[in-house]
């Protein structure tokens, strides 16, 4: 596990319309509200559904003054499996770090699409756990989860205290989504394998 | 209070806290999130601010320029063509002397289409009149934005706030936010000494001005656009106090001893302020000066800064076209040229249209100036960062 008062940078693939940013955003949020100094930011291009998206966190103990982008994460998510096909999403992926991956398969049957990576590889059915508990597919919760456990960037009990509270917050119109999204976040905990 | 906020949400709020008269949006792109958020504050009724949506940037300038011609505090935000869109009713605001407060969110001009950042739109209205103020980080747009409206009032000229759009515009990042008491306080009541509808002096605002006069009003905006410097230091000492958090006019880092330095404006400045570190570590004098107040512009200062420097790299996220470098770069020449013994000086155009400027980025430019600092030998003096040959744009 890395010391927590060293940087930690995360790069987040996904497709428009899929939530990337916006887990990217309640991720910094929600480790702001622990102390941390964060970061969160998409980059932006052509926006339309469907599109290629990347997202970008820091988390550390002291402020970063980098605006760059990430190049060499030491994670990275994948929120949409299909982008495994067009996107060489391990590129830069430090060593002793981990890609976390949206998909139905184990780690071990991803792990020749990913362009020769041999670190650690964690995989989540986020499709699924969304679609069983929420009723639609969003798969940006479970993999937001998926991301603090397998980073170890934040204490998991503290995480879903924190988050609870900022879905109150967002979610104050509609106080009966904030029951599915807390529980989908404890499903993929549970399940996320490691690899 | 600390809290997690975008560059977006950190101005929304700083003019939630100023609560102004008047706010002129144009709702949709290419403004910024900031009318978005900032209209839910006055559909909650946060704030007592009119707040003005209309057709076009154009017109949304020309509110607040009716709004503080009738006395009363006016914002504004905007980015890109929406303010290119503005242009003419910002000279209008600079000439008759209205300090209206505007959130400038930099990004590129359009042709081709781009939406992403660079200095083009601001700096093309560098000659405009406005007062401009530019971020390093959310952080200090915020307090730039607080900062502004006792600055422009003071001089009666209007304020440009600038931050980096999407990257400082759309990260979200720690913020230290300051009681809306406090805000109040420190920017106070509006009081214009004249205004179009004083009852005791009633005044025309804008009519013709015939040559006889013409001139002396001009010359009358070029002194007090001289006169903002020392009210932009003195706002900063006062909101030092406030908050602890200190600004000048611009920001020396690592600049004591520094041989080799950069100057440049805006988040680039946060990213080769660890180039600096990276440098400093392996022992060589590397520094930055990181310009906030570009309008007026530092010149004798920033000359100081520079005095004791070997080599300086000066660099410009808008191109400008002169044939003769950027806009930053033409400053900081002309700041120079009164020096007895001067640094050799580059300009670098990088980071158009969000073309990423990375740490490594920021390194090679001091290796280069630590090489023209050994040699005595410049090489092209304006230059582009990071471009393909020819052979493979074809």
């Amino acid at each position: 596990m890395m010391a927590t008062n060293e940087l930690v940078e995360i790069r987040w693939h996904g497709r428009g319309g899929q939530g990337a940013k916006t887990a990217c955003l309640l991720l910094a949020e929600v480790a702001a509200l622990e102390g941390k100094f964060v970061q969160g930011f998409p980059e932006y291009g052509p926006e339309r559904m469907g599109a290629p998206i990347t997202a970008y966190n820091r988390i550390c103990e002291k402020r970063c003054t980098v605006h760059s982008n990430i190049y060499y994460p030491n994670y990275v998510v994948v929120v949409d499996e299909s982008l495994l096909d067009s996107v060489n999403v391990t590129a830069g992926l430090k060593e002793g770090g981990a890609v976390i991956i949206n998909t139905p398969s184990s780690p071990e049957e991803i792990r020749p699409k990913l362009s020769g990576w041999t670190g650690r590889v964690s995989t989540i059915d986020a499709r699924r756990i969304s679609e069983e508990i929420l009723g639609k597919n969003f798969p940006n919760t479970p993999m937001l989860a998926a991301v603090v456990k397998v980073s170890g960037v934040l204490d998991v009990e503290r995480f879903l205290a924190d988050i609870e509270d900022s879905f109150r917050h967002k979610f104050a119109s509609k106080p009966q989504v904030i029951e599915g999204n807390m529980a989908t976040l404890k499903k993929s905990l549970e399940e996320v394998q490691e690899g | 209070m600390s809290i997690c906020f975008s560059g977006n949400e950190a101005v929304a709020y700083a003019m939630k806290q100023i609560n102004p008269d008047v706010m002129g949006a144009f709702p949709i792109t290419p403004s910024t999130e900031i009318p978005e958020y900032f209209a839910q504050f006055v559909a909650n009724g946060e704030v007592n601010t009119e707040f003005v949506t209309v057709e076009s940037e154009h017109s949304s300038m020309s509110v607040c320029i009716a709004a503080e011609a009738a006395g009363a505090r006016s914002v504004c935000a905007t980015s890109s063509c929406g303010l290119a869109l503005m242009y003419e009713m910002l000279y209008v605001a600079a000439s008759d002397r209205l300090p209206i407060t505007l959130a400038c969110v930099n990004r590129a001009l359009s042709g081709p289409i781009n939406i992403n950042n660079d200095h083009s739109d601001s700096m093309g209205a560098r000659d405009t009149g406005w007062i401009q103020i530019y971020a390093e980080n959310n952080q200090e747009a915020y307090d730039n934005f607080i900062m502004s409206v006792p600055i422009g009032e003071s001089v009666r000229l209007p304020v440009m706030a600038c931050m980096d759009g999407f990257i400082t515009s759309h990260a979200v990042e720690n913020i230290e936010l300051l009681e809306t008491d406090s805000v109040h306080g420190f920017v106070g009541a509006y009081e214009p000494e004249n205004y179009l509808l004083k009852k005791e002096n009633p005044l025309a605002i804008g009519p013709y001005d015939i040559s006889a006069y013409y001139m002396e009003h001009k010359v009358q905006q070029a002194e007090a656009m001289k006169s903002a410097k020392q009210r932009i230091l003195e706002v900063g000492t006062a909101f030092e106090k406030l908050s602890g958090r200190s600004y000048g006019l611009f920001e020396e880092y690592r600049m004591e001893d520094a041989e080799l330095a950069i100057v440049l404006i805006g988040s680039s400045a946060g990213t080769a302020k660890e180039a600096v570190e990276n440098l400093r570590e392996q022992g060589v004098k590397a520094g930055l000066v990181k310009i906030r107040v570009f309008r007026p512009f530092p010149s004798e200062e920033l000359a100081k800064a520079l005095a004791n420097t070997k080599a300086v790299a000066v660099l410009d996220k808008s191109e400008g076209f002169s044939a003769n470098g950027g806009p930053v770069f033409a400053e900081t020449r002309s700041a120079l040229y009164d020096l007895k013994e001067r640094p050799y000086l580059i300009n670098i155009v990088y980071g158009l249209g969000g073309r990423d400027f990375k740490t490594e980025d920021a390194e090679k430019v001091f290796a280069r100036l630590a090489r023209i600092a050994a040699t005595g030998e410049t090489g092209l003096v304006y230059t582009h960062m990071g471009q393909r040959t020819r052979e493979a744009i074809v």
